[in-house]
């Protein structure tokens, strides 16, 4: 049953990545101008020549369905075509990239889930004191807190005035490193940019646990968990918590998409190589084919996400069928 | 509604923010007065730091008031969040009414479209949107408002399912009223008070939204705005923190009192004292 449902969900996020590549198709014939021209990246470096080419290539003159399936078919060979400013498939540009993002998003995300959780049960556990009080409160600042600006501080605590951590790129440059040491250099760089994209969703988790929490221990079975003699620990551990991160495993999955978006913003201030700065590159060079080719790979990365979220959740609750 | 603005003024963080809004809007409003020189003009010499003469908070590597440029900001900054906001819950509440009401294959087929867009994550989405359609603030309003809508339109769709088969609604459709009637006068009115809470978070995202954008200089290039200081200063910041300091004071400032009156309505409208993250 469970094995069957999990095809379901598969096949659902094959569905929602298809879409999304028809989606790609139609942003590029919506937007002003010749679609040649418009995948050619309008800074003047196409020639005749190549617009006829990429004209042909994409089938731009025959009809509209036609020119979609050509595109899809490239697609699904994992071909999100060329780029003529740089010289590169679009692929092997972002491939290049991704595993930067995937290395800063990853830590961003058990950051700020651990986190968020600890910092909301622990509120929720002495609801009412001071520490409820002052957690609450932070949590609401950085809530309310853009990214960019958090980032921004960052760099003028840290790096400018207590010149502690490093504020660009993603290793040393110059220094020929091996082994641990190499390691812990990338680990030096990327703290700042981990902790920016964390403190938003840390707030977020610690919200959300707190409030999933203070609603779980009112239920009756944690009632009858004390009423039958159990320990403090075994209440929260085994009863309270188990409950209460459920919904907060359905956030994550949903809020995954808005870290690997943020992290667009942390990787151009943090000068960070991955993928967000690639897309954020190519907007200043009017390089449309990278910036979409980005788009469609972080919406996949984000599909595949929520498809594992949902299939911890099944696991996690076996009340829960996924339908 | 005098019981409701007490009981949402009597919890202090509804009291503060209300307050802290007001004054925004006092700010955005009185700004033309306060600086009647353009925020674009140059007033005084660059990197001027904070409390220099004429420039309460110093000037920018142009030397732009900084303190103007705040002030003229806080006029974009509502207009795109509150207009945005209001697009999408316009899109949201249509879209989820009819899921709600109609059901069946109409139901399934939005649900599916509003999987879709939640799942595209909205923040790239935006600027995906914005850059090809180049920045002005119509395409940054809509754009915002794309990414927007499909919370709202669940969240109606649910209220809308539990009061669907209510007494009063049964009533109306016996006494022969057309669906529309039905749906506007009879159903959402009474799914008004959670629609109102996110709303007002709405436009607190769709603030911290558009600051992004133009923090990556993708914003309306004629409209002065928070995010746009602070992007266009970024390289000079380690000489000049003030430039991108101020700026985010006041996005912070304004996003943390929206969702304080965002809480406060919440508590206030609801005595259930549901947590604010299920309405959103």
């Amino acid at each position: 049953m469970k094995l069957r449902s999990a095809t379901i969900r598969a096949a659902k996020a094959i569905a929602v990545v298809a879409l999304i590549a028809v989606l790609n198709f139609f942003l590029v014939r919506m937007a002003p101008g010749d679609p040649a021209q418009f995948l050619a990246g309008q800074s003047g470096a196409a020639d005749e020549t190549y617009l006829t080419q990429l004209r042909q290539q994409f089938g731009l003159d025959k009809p509209l369905l036609t020119q979609l399936a050509l595109y899809a078919k490239h697609v699904a060979q994992l071909d999100l075509g060329y780029s003529h400013q740089q010289q590169q498939p679009v692929l092997t540009l972002i491939l290049d990239r991704l595993p930067a993002t995937l290395l800063l998003t990853g830590c961003a995300f058990l950051l700020s889930l651990s986190l968020g959780v600890l910092l909301g049960v622990l509120s929720a556990r002495r609801v009412g004191t001071w520490t409820d009080t002052v957690i609450s409160t932070v949590a609401l600042l950085f809530y309310a807190t853009p990214i960019f600006w958090s980032g921004l501080l960052l760099i003028l605590i840290f790096s400018v005035s207590l010149e502690w951590l490093p504020a660009y790129g993603y290793s040393s440059i110059g220094v020929s490193m091996t082994g641990l040491q190499a390691v812990l250099d990338v680990a030096r760089h990327a703290l700042l940019p981990v902790i920016t994209l964390s403190l938003f969703y840390i707030a977020i988790y610690a919200r959300l646990a707190r409030a999933s929490m203070l609603d779980v221990s009112q239920l009756d079975f944690v009632k009858t968990a004390r009423a039958k003699g159990l320990s403090e620990a075994q209440v929260l551990f085994r009863h309270v918590l188990r409950n209460a991160l459920l919904p907060v495993i359905t956030y994550a999955g949903i809020h995954a998409g808005g870290l690997v978006g943020g992290s667009i913003v942390v990787e151009t201030i943090f000068a960070w190589p991955g993928i967000g700065r690639l897309a954020l590159e190519a907007v200043a060079q009017r390089d449309y084919g990278i910036l979409l080719g980005v788009f469609f790979v972080i919406s996949v990365i984000v599909v595949s996400v929520n498809l594992l979220t949902d299939l911890v959740y099944v696991y996690a609750d076996p009340r829960i069928e996924l339908s | 509604m005098r019981a409701l603005f007490s009981r949402f003024i009597r919890t202090r963080g509804g009291a503060i923010g209300l307050l802290i809004f007001l004054a925004v809007i006092v700010m955005a409003v009185s700004a033309p007065w306060i600086f009647p020189i353009s925020p674009w003009e140059i007033t005084g010499a660059p990197f001027e730091p904070p409390l220099s003469e004429h420039l309460l908070l110093g000037s920018d590597m142009l030397g732009r008031d900084i303190a103007a440029g705040i002030a003229h900001g806080a006029y974009a900054s509502l207009l795109i969040g509150v207009v945005s906001a209001a697009v999408a819950l316009a899109f949201g509440i249509t879209l989820g009414a009819i899921s709600g009401y109609a059901g069946g294959w109409i139901d399934q087929t939005l649900m599916g479209f509003l999987e879709l867009f939640q799942t595209i994550p909205s923040f790239v989405l935006a600027v995906v949107l914005v850059a090809i359609f180049n920045p002005s603030i119509v395409a940054i309003v809509s754009a915002i408002a794309i990414v927007s809508w499909p919370p709202i339109a669940r969240l109606v769709r649910a209220e809308v399912l539990s009061v669907r088969s209510r007494e009063y609604v049964q009533a109306a459709w016996l006494t022969g009223r057309s669906n529309a009637a039905i749906v506007f006068k009879e159903i959402l009115p009474n799914t008004l008070s959670p629609i109102v809470v996110s709303g007002s978070m709405l436009v607190a995202t769709a603030i911290l939204l558009e600051s992004a954008l133009s923090f990556l200089g993708l914003g309306d290039p004629n409209v002065m705005s928070w995010g746009y200081i602070i992007g266009a200063s970024r390289t000079v910041m380690r000489q000049a923190w003030w430039m991108s300091v101020f700026p985010g004071l006041a996005i912070v400032l304004t996003v943390l009192a929206i969702n304080l009156i965002g809480e406060a309505l919440n508590d206030a409208l609801n005595p259930h004292l549901r947590p604010v993250e299920e309405a959103i």
